[in-house]
């Protein structure tokens, strides 16, 4: 797996579980399935934890963990599935502010689109990262600078940016 | 018309940019074939039968006579010399090679146009009433809500990769020449009972192989809160429409398979989470789109024309044109003209390149250097002086534009079909062919009146079929195309989906079948009918009734000749 945030790749801290025994035995920071959560949360040495959920999880299911959870991954089922994005607007919306993570076979094409929706960073299977390399991530990250929508990124919308700059045209 | 200002125009030049290099990646093996495909379609790059077909967007049908010069070097230079106008307001073009779509794609910026989202999983083409800020019946030109709706839905973050495609419609006037009860989101301008403008919000209509008549959620949403409604909207499509199956991944099966009440539910729960002002576009921004469709500087004339007049009496062909194309201004002294891209024996909305560069300079030099497409495939010259109506009329009639059947029997809507598509299971653009060379007396064709026939190639219905007077379906069976017709279908107010007459004919038959349908018309009219007045009044059981009979002569024909 590969990681990638807006300022390029990154190790990944977190190992990736899927049973309650690995939950007790596994060393360092692991992400666990929505499912186990509840059971196995509470039962690690250190207490950090992350969250690994499908796109098409209830924002009310999740919520419950947004104390205990370091990291919420969305999974993705494929980069032309659009839910995880809705999803993280959500969760963002209701609260979350740590590390969000979109996890899938994502392109760098999307990765604007991506960060736009309130998420931290992509992880990416091997395959994936050969074929579409981080030089790719970051430059398809910067391809468009402005959008439209209000709301979404970092920087303001051209719509917002037009009334400033009419604003500061009238003083 | 809008202009683009710097935003604008560094956002396009940014997106041929990433399509170039996107298509790089493609060829360099970054991007996989399955990977590129989406991508190319969000930038309305098909594959089609047998070659890449370039889908321009044309927002909501809007044009002006250097536009119309680009594309008719584009088609010059990259195509065959010719452009097609599609049921969406779109042109298309059916021979570009992949290698010069970039380039293609940088002459289109030089004249703010774009290809942006003309197809794909993604909000398409906002379209609109041709007739906007012509109409006297409207209370709003929809025109500025339509260029709102078109910079909001450009790349939108969250909303690029849907389970479907997603078509919105506006209109502006009590008559609705938009369509908007068959699409995904059909928005009406409208006034409440306090004076105050706002829309009517329809979702879930849609034609495709489950045709359905869209539902209204709101009955009056206040102007000012459009994009964070429509951001509900589109957060609960986004989530739960399904995605199981493309055939059912319509917003319309969202609809209905939840109910039209949980659907509203969820929408409005969305919506009041929602914080408006953050996503509602400024007000000041509103005004400044708005500024661009101000009415063009119209003199003051009487709304008699004495040189029309006298024209019109000493010229029938003239007199039949503006009768039969001409439609009410609200500016005293003006005309808004119909265009038929419909001569008889033509590729419905097909136009060539001389075409495009004769009809630009009319544009330019008698309709404010505007004009209009219409989802029936048809241009408009939306103010023409009556005063100059003659010299128009002489001009258009010299570029062979000056058909004056708009709305007639022949003035017939069709899909690129079996010719180009590679969707379609049968042909359209010949049936059509067929169809208007049996009707071609003009007397006829107004003795019959306003008859709208809509042609698909398949069940994707782009023809429209479904709400045609007369609909036409293409499909293929055991090996022949056959043809379904249905009757009673209305794309306006009045929104219908039409129903079948009886069993699929063969593609011989259909013009003695028109014939047919038209005959039971005639017979049962009653005063001034119009067909589908007759069709509404009377029912389907004589124009089935005529159908069965048509169809048994024709297999007792053709067992007579074997």
């Amino acid at each position: 797996m590969t990681l990638i945030t807006q300022h390029g790749a990154k190790d990944d801290a977190f190992t990736r579980i899927d049973s309650l025994e690995a939950a007790r035995t596994a060393k360092g920071p692991v992400i666990l399935p929505l499912a186990l959560a509840a059971a196995a949360g509470g039962d690690r040495p250190d207490g950090a934890f992350g969250l690994s959920v499908p796109a098409t999880t209830p924002v009310e299911e999740i919520a419950p963990f947004f104390d205990a959870a370091e990291i919420i991954a969305v999974e993705f089922p494929s980069f032309s599935d659009g839910r995880g994005l809705s999803l993280a607007r959500r969760l963002r919306r209701a609260g979350f502010t740590k590390t969000l993570r979109a996890s899938g076979p994502l392109i760098a094409d999307e990765f604007a689109d991506v960060l736009a929706c309130g998420f931290d960073e992509v992880e990416l299977p091997e395959t994936m990262a050969n074929r579409q390399p981080v030089q790719q991530w970051m430059a398809a990250k910067d391809a468009i600078t402005d959008h439209y929508q209000t709301g979404y990124g970092e920087r303001p919308s051209i719509l917002q940016q037009r009334l400033a700059a009419r604003k500061g045209a009238t003083p | 018309m809008y202009r683009y200002d710097e935003f604008d125009e560094r956002f396009l030049r940014e997106r041929v940019a990433q399509f170039r290099s996107q298509v790089e990646r493609r060829l360099d093996g970054s991007l996989s074939e399955e990977e590129f495909k989406p991508l190319r379609l969000k930038n309305g790059l098909y594959l089609q039968l047998h070659a890449y077909m370039l889908r321009i967007a044309v927002p909501y049908g809007t044009l002006n006579s250097k536009q119309l010069r680009q594309l008719a070097y584009i088609a010059d230079t990259y195509d065959k010399g010719y452009g097609h106008f599609t049921t969406r307001q779109n042109l298309q073009f059916n021979w570009p090679k992949l290698k010069d779509v970039p380039d293609i794609l940088d002459l289109l910026a030089d004249v703010e146009m774009h290809c942006i989202q003309t197809s794909g999983n993604c909000i398409r083409n906002v379209t609109s009433d041709q007739f906007a800020g012509v109409a006297a019946d409207e209370v709003e030109d929809p025109r500025p809500t339509a260029e709102l709706l078109r910079q909001w839905s450009s790349l939108h973050p969250e909303f690029v990769w849907l389970p479907r495609k997603f078509k919105i419609a506006v209109t502006g006037a009590e008559h609705d020449r938009a369509a908007i009860m068959v699409h995904d989101i059909g928005l009406k301008l409208k006034r409440n009972e306090a004076g105050a403008v706002g829309y009517e919000v329809i979702v879930g209509g849609g034609l495709g192989r489950t045709p359905m008549i869209g539902k209204k959620i709101k009955d009056f949403l206040p102007k000012d809160e459009l994009l964070a409604y429509l951001e509900a909207v589109m957060r609960v499509y986004n989530s739960e429409g399904r995605r199981d199956n493309k055939f059912k991944a319509r917003v319309k099966i969202l609809v209905h398979e939840t109910g039209e009440e949980e659907f509203r539910a969820r929408v409005e729960a969305e919506y009041a989470k929602l914080d408006g002002p953050t996503i509602n576009a400024p007000a000041e921004e509103v005004e400044r789109i708005a500024a661009y469709f101000a009415p063009p500087a119209y003199e003051t004339l009487p709304e008699q024309s004495q040189a029309l007049d006298t024209a019109r009496a000493a010229d029938p062909a003239l007199d039949r044109f503006v009768e039969q194309n001409g439609f009410a201004h609200k500016q005293p002294g003006y005309i808004a003209l119909t265009i038929a891209l419909k001569e008889i024996g033509a590729v419905p909305g097909d136009m060539s390149a001389d075409q495009m560069r004769a009809f630009a300079d009319i544009c330019e030099r008698w309709s404010f250097d505007e004009f209009r497409v219409t989802h029936s495939q048809n241009l408009v010259l939306p103010h023409v002086r009556k005063d100059d109506v003659p010299a128009v009329f002489a001009a258009l009639k010299a570029a062979g534009l000056a058909s004056a059947n708009a709305g007639l029997i022949t003035d017939i809507i069709a899909c690129p079909g079996l010719d180009y598509c590679a969707l379609a299971t049968a042909k359209s653009i010949p049936i059509a062919q067929a169809i208007a060379k049996t009707f071609a007396d003009e007397a006829r064709q107004r003795e019959i009146g306003h008859l709208p026939i809509k042609i698909s190639g398949c069940i994707n219905a782009c023809g429209h079929h479904h709400v045609g007077a007369i609909g036409i379906l293409g499909l293929e069976k055991g090996g022949r195309e056959n043809y379904q017709i249905t009757v009673g279908g209305d794309a306006t107010e009045h929104a219908s989906l039409g129903e079948r007459l009886g069993p699929g004919i063969d593609a011989e038959d259909v013009p003695g079948a028109i014939e047919t349908i038209v005959s039971t018309y005639l017979a049962e009219k009653q005063g001034q009918e119009s067909f589908i007045e007759t069709v509404r009044r009377a029912g389907l059981e004589p124009f089935k009734a005529g159908f069965t009979d048509f169809v048994a002569s024709r297999s007792s024909a053709q067992e007579a000749a074997e």
